[in-house]
């Protein structure tokens, strides 16, 4: 095989070390040049083309988000009263990124268990005849319109008040489930709290798919090794699949994060939006997309540009969101065998 | 420790497909059995089953018994779990565990079966599972760096001792060195040898020198063709079946002629 052999070899030399390269390489010329075959060429432009675009886009969302920022920044220096609130820009936008992070997180606590248990019931536990059939209804939650989530949402929130009513009265010396000042909670219940219960359902479906496409890679000698040593079949999952599959589960667990930060329309719709607040039952807080979504049909001049750049924070937010979770996931990888 | 296996009308079936057909064996305690045969004879299948560990593939069943000193495992309400821990298994490839040090692959069976162990006692057991396994002087400096560090016949090894460290009464070994190179090899099968002391020994390989070197018994599978279900053809001493077989089939099989 001279083609491939030319290839790796005067790769390499060709960078660093021209003698090397005109010893191994064919003796015409002092940079040899490597054979290369059209298919090769058309694919890797092909791939370059793609990753430069997904570049240029990113870069343009973010240019497009710095420019518009440009008059709330101008405001914020000259006159900081001229921002809506009237404090300026980052008491405005401060209660928004908490409001945001508080609820994606609770998504993310309640959806990941359960994520977690579905992939793993479907990939380990369940029939064979049953497991296609879950996988199927999981994915289909990832299709249904978030439009139909945030209805669904209301109705589910009417009957979530008595359950936070109860929940303020047993547990209200807890900040997060604190009643209002006269002991009431949200009378329509449409609170951050059940905002984010509707967001945990909406990311499970991506993080079970990404973990359950994880757990069914789990290197069969592995699961095997752990079953010859006497494992019941949880504790398989526990020396074999979950190991195995833990940079995979961050990962998909980021991505879900991902989601439920940038979610707009189901919030939107579900929460009444208010100041913000430490406890979840009464009515208030307010997320960022929420927030944009609401504001933007009648926003004008001053406005519009505040709104593009609270829409700049949470891109910012996103961003390190994802450098963190690649960090992590660079931390914890394991090479299987 | 070390218990007598017997092998009674065992049929093996994935699905409808009989895999493999109406053995009979007897294999003695502190011995060493070898499974010989081509490949898809099925002997695997056999070694997989004493262990119940082919149930791991959907669909798979057997019927007959399998004692071991007369205790049927597919008996009822036998729980292959048990059965597992009292049937240790070495597999082809090297498998130990990847994030776990060399010491916790060791201990892994050992912390399933009972869960508390003092620190010395772990220590303890590790050195003698490792040196059982011939791989303590290798690795007494590196005992939590990760398993997955050591060379293959290393790691074999290690998939030993984590085999031996709960004490088995049977050691199933399935072609445990069609990976290695000939000194690894060596390594192992002198392992075998010292192992005999202790525990009852079934190998699957196909290697028919490393049958004859490492094994009293030597079980010859065959297959009459695709589709059709594997059987045993001659069980034997090892010396009878490399030097005076009673049947054709194994000879042609053992000199390397066939039909």
């Amino acid at each position: 095989m001279p083609t491939s052999t030319q290839t790796t070899e005067s790769g390499p030399a060709g960078h660093s070390e021209p003698e090397n390269g005109q010893k191994s390489g064919p003796a015409n010329g002092p940079k040899p040049k490597a054979v290369v075959r059209p298919g090769d060429r058309i694919f890797s432009a092909a791939t370059l083309i793609a990753g430069i675009l997904i570049l240029l886009i990113l870069a343009g969302v973010a240019l497009f988000l710095l420019a518009q920022s440009k008059d709330t920044i101008q405001a914020q220096i000259s006159d900081p009263s001229s921002i809506t609130g009237g404090n300026g820009f980052l008491p405005y936008v401060w209660p928004l990124v908490v409001g945001t992070l508080i609820s994606a997180a609770i998504a993310l606590v309640v959806a990941t268990p359960f994520a977690l248990g579905i992939a793993l019931f479907t990939t380990h536990m369940a029939p064979r005849k049953l497991a296609p059939v879950l996988g199927y209804v999981i994915d289909l939650l990832a299709a249904i319109p978030s439009v139909v989530y945030g209805l669904w949402g209301i109705a589910l929130a009417g009957n979530l008040t008595s359950f936070y009513l109860w929940l303020s009265k047993w547990f209200g010396w807890i900040p997060i489930f604190a009643p209002a000042e006269d002991g009431s909670v949200s009378q329509t219940g449409r609170t951050l709290l059940t905002a984010s219960l509707v967001l945990s359902i909406m990311i499970l479906p991506i993080i079970t798919s990404l973990t359950r496409e994880i757990f069914l890679q789990t290197p069969r000698l592995q699961e095997e090794a752990a079953l010859a040593l006497g494992a019941t079949r949880w504790e398989m999952i526990r020396m074999a699949v979950l190991p195995f599959g833990k940079s995979g589960i961050v990962s998909a667990t980021m991505l879900g994060l991902g989601r439920a930060l940038g979610e707009t329309m189901a919030v939107a719709m579900i929460l009444s939006p208010g100041l913000l607040t430490a406890s979840l039952v009464v009515s208030g807080n307010q997320t960022i997309a929420s927030e944009i979504a609401q504001n933007f049909p009648e926003a004008a001049g001053l406005r519009l540009s505040e709104l593009i750049t609270v829409g700049l924070v949470l891109f910012v937010i996103t961003l390190l969101v994802n450098m963190g979770a690649r960090a992590i996931v660079a931390k914890t990888s394991v090479k299987g065998s | 420790m070390s218990k007598q296996i017997d092998i009674k009308d065992l049929d093996i079936f994935y699905g409808d497909f009989r895999a493999v057909d109406g053995v009979q064996m007897q294999i003695k305690p502190r011995s060493v059995t070898a499974f010989i045969g081509p490949s898809g004879c099925g002997k695997s299948t056999v070694l997989r089953t004493l262990n119940r560990m082919h149930e791991v593939i959907p669909g798979a069943s057997v019927s007959g018994e399998v004692l071991m000193d007369g205790n049927d495992i597919y008996g009822a309400g036998v729980d292959p779990v048990n059965v597992r821990r009292e049937v240790g298994m070495v597999f082809q490839r090297a498998n130990p565990f990847p994030t776990m040090s060399i010491k916790e692959n060791v201990l892994a069976g050992v912390r399933l079966n009972n869960k508390r162990l003092s620190k010395s006692e772990a220590d303890e057991l590790t050195e003698r599972a490792l040196r059982g396994a011939n791989l303590w002087n290798e690795v007494k400096d590196r005992l939590n760096l990760p398993g997955s560090g050591l060379s293959g016949g290393q790691q074999q090894r290690l998939c030993i001792a984590r085999a031996i460290a709960v004490e088995p009464e049977v050691l199933l070994m399935d072609e445990p060195c069609s990976a290695l190179d000939p000194i690894s090899t060596l390594a192992i099968e002198d392992l075998i040898n010292d192992l005999k002391d202790k525990y009852t020994v079934v190998i699957v390989t196909h290697n028919m020198q490393q049958a004859a070197r490492v094994s009293d018994k030597t079980a010859f599978f065959n297959i009459a063709g695709t589709g059709k279900p594997g059987k045993l053809i001659e069980f034997n001493e090892t010396s009878a079946i490399f030097s005076n077989p009673d049947k054709e089939e194994t000879e042609n099989y053992i000199s390397g002629r066939f039909g």
